[in-house]
């Protein structure tokens, strides 16, 4: 990975950038810096927030400083993309039927496709957990196929339900609470993103990789 | 151990529980939350003998009137110049007093400041989500906010004698118009005069201003070209300026990213002043360096320390109530200023 760029940000934070253009590459990038920070004591450090080109590493400003933050950082570079082998699995069961997948038809019609298709296209790839923002547990899952990328539509629409899986470009996102959205909602997952449990409250890591699981509407 | 019941009889928008805040989660898309006023919080709390962070209520000024059913408990009132009447009991903000059976507080937005804080002598009973119980707005988990008719209990409630009567309003818990900033982290992609005119020119908030986040109404800030940036971690005191050249002063339960560039960040020890201010108020934007931005960090957080440390110790008497106050004198500005 070519040049690293550091930015101050505030008393108490430092964003590190990789590149200013998303790739699997970068985010890849990206992840392996956020567990190789997690592995080692930077003093001071608070909380480290990946994101799909750059991540943000917050810190006491009481206890440390943006150049110790920078140069501690350095001593992990240059670091080599993460590697999917070495990412936890995860299958999330989704429910594509009528009344579940209210964008489904309008997607199979952007890409000149049978709804099955769709459904098969987006069942058969495997997504990597970019990063999460947004709101509480909307993890960003890059890995959406090509053949069936549409774009955001042009006006969001409110009270989308939890629960919904959608798709936007090249990013799939299952929701998590009730928010508007402006992205195609082509199916219903019953999995608990927010996990209740206190000891793993979010089910994803960022870095983990995702794969779906088809199930009718009788297993919702 | 005792516990007091208060009923809401009234709970303006966005008066809600919070407390210290929940850090460490922003990975997951969840912002800390927690007061927006982070210091006047703290010394409701302290004035009490209270950890810092303990759960008290956040005062918006849309007002709060609690009517106390059960039992009886010291409570403290800080932050903003909010009006406070304890069962006809009138004064400011940045007091302590005691609420018995069948009395009520009323606490109402007063000369300046949008939010005010009450923190209880005893543990007010609210439900967590994820070790914390300050509420996320967005999301409406934690604590929640409070709504009229509803009750609240106060484990453990305590009448606090030593600690009755007036605080001392800290100079640093007042807005002075003023907020520091590092430029960036997108700085270099606004037309310099752009940078140049946020950082030379007046901004007033406007009342689109919640706990997620203040617009402003000044001269519009324009990108040397168009840009389309990757969605990027976000923080409280983040200034983004969408499409439309507004800037955006991002608060408590700010989104975790975005894909708005940032012209510049106001340092976390502006933050809590930044917050008290209102629709119409003038700020002004200057730039620090990095190194100075952690320099007045530090010295604030002393001056803070100093200012609580004192606030911790209880008062038994008179006459060390008086040299207390000689003592703090030196951050301390008049509360009827």
């Amino acid at each position: 990975m070519s040049d690293v760029r550091f930015k101050p940000v505030a008393d108490h934070a430092l964003l590190v950038e990789f590149a200013s253009e998303i790739s699997d590459e970068v985010n890849r990038t990206v992840i392996a810096l956020d567990h190789a920070i997690a592995k080692t004591q930077i003093e001071g450090m608070q909380e480290v927030i990946p994101a799909l080109v750059n991540l943000l590493a917050v810190f006491d400003p009481l206890q440390t400083d943006h150049a110790q933050v920078e140069a501690a950082i350095q001593k992990l570079l240059p670091i080599s993309p993460a590697r999917d082998e070495e990412a936890m699995h995860h299958t999330v069961d989704v429910c594509y039927d009528e009344g579940f997948s209210p964008d489904l038809a309008a997607v199979a019609k952007a890409c000149n496709m049978s709804e099955e298709a769709v459904i098969a296209a987006h069942g058969a790839a495997l997504y990597r957990v970019g990063m999460y923002g947004f709101a509480p547990g909307y993890a960003y899952l890059a890995g959406v196929p090509k053949v069936i990328q549409v774009p955001r539509k042009t006006a969001p629409v409110r009270n989308i339900p939890a629960g919904s899986v959608m798709i936007a470009g090249p990013q799939c996102l299952a929701t998590t609470i009730v928010m508007p959205t402006g992205w195609s909602i082509i199916g219903h997952t019953p999995a608990k993103i927010m996990t209740g449990n206190p000891d793993r409250p979010f089910l994803f890591e960022v870095g983990d990789t995702v794969s779906f699981n088809r199930i009718r509407r009788e297993a919702l | 151990m005792s516990s007091a019941r208060l009923r809401v009889v009234h709970a303006g928008p966005l008066v809600s529980i919070q407390d210290g805040g929940r850090f460490g989660q922003m990975r997951f898309g969840v912002s800390a939350s927690g007061p927006m006023d982070r210091i006047s919080f703290a010394i409701a709390n302290t004035a009490l003998g209270q950890p810092e962070t303990a759960t008290g209520i956040e005062v918006s000024l849309g007002g709060l009137i609690l009517e106390c059913k059960e039992g009886a408990v010291s409570f403290a009132v800080a932050g903003g110049g909010f009006s406070v009447d304890c069962a006809g009991n009138n004064s400011t903000s940045w007091t302590v007093q005691t609420l018995h059976e069948g009395q009520k507080l009323s606490i109402r937005g007063g000369v300046w400041g949008s939010w005010a804080y009450v923190a209880f002598a005893g543990i007010l009973k609210a439900k967590t989500w994820l070790g914390s119980t300050a509420t996320h707005s967005m999301s409406g988990f934690g604590g929640g906010a409070l709504q009229s008719g509803q009750d609240i209990a106060i484990d453990d409630a305590r009448i606090a004698n030593d600690r009755l009567g007036d605080l001392p309003c800290p100079a640093f818990a007042k807005p002075d118009g003023e907020a520091h900033v590092v430029t960036g982290p997108q700085d270099r992609h606004f037309a310099r005069s752009s940078v140049e005119t946020f950082l030379s020119s007046p901004y007033n908030f406007t009342d689109a201003f919640d706990r997620m986040g203040v617009r402003l109404n000044g001269p519009e800030l324009h990108l040397s070209e168009a840009l389309s940036i990757p969605s990027e971690p976000i923080l409280r005191g983040s200034v983004q300026v969408a499409g439309d050249g507004v800037p955006t002063v991002l608060l408590a339960d700010h989104q975790t990213t975005g894909g708005y560039p940032k012209v510049a960040t106001v340092i976390s020890s502006d933050m809590d002043r930044l917050s008290q201010m209102r629709a119409h108020d003038s700020i002004k934007f200057v730039a620090v360096s990095p190194g100075q931005a952690v320099a007045m960090a530090r010295s604030e957080a002393q001056t803070r320390r100093v200012y609580l440390d004192e606030l911790a110790k209880p008062r038994p008497s008179l006459n060390e109530r008086l040299l207390r106050e000689n003592l703090i004198g030196g951050v301390v500005s008049g509360a009827d200023e």
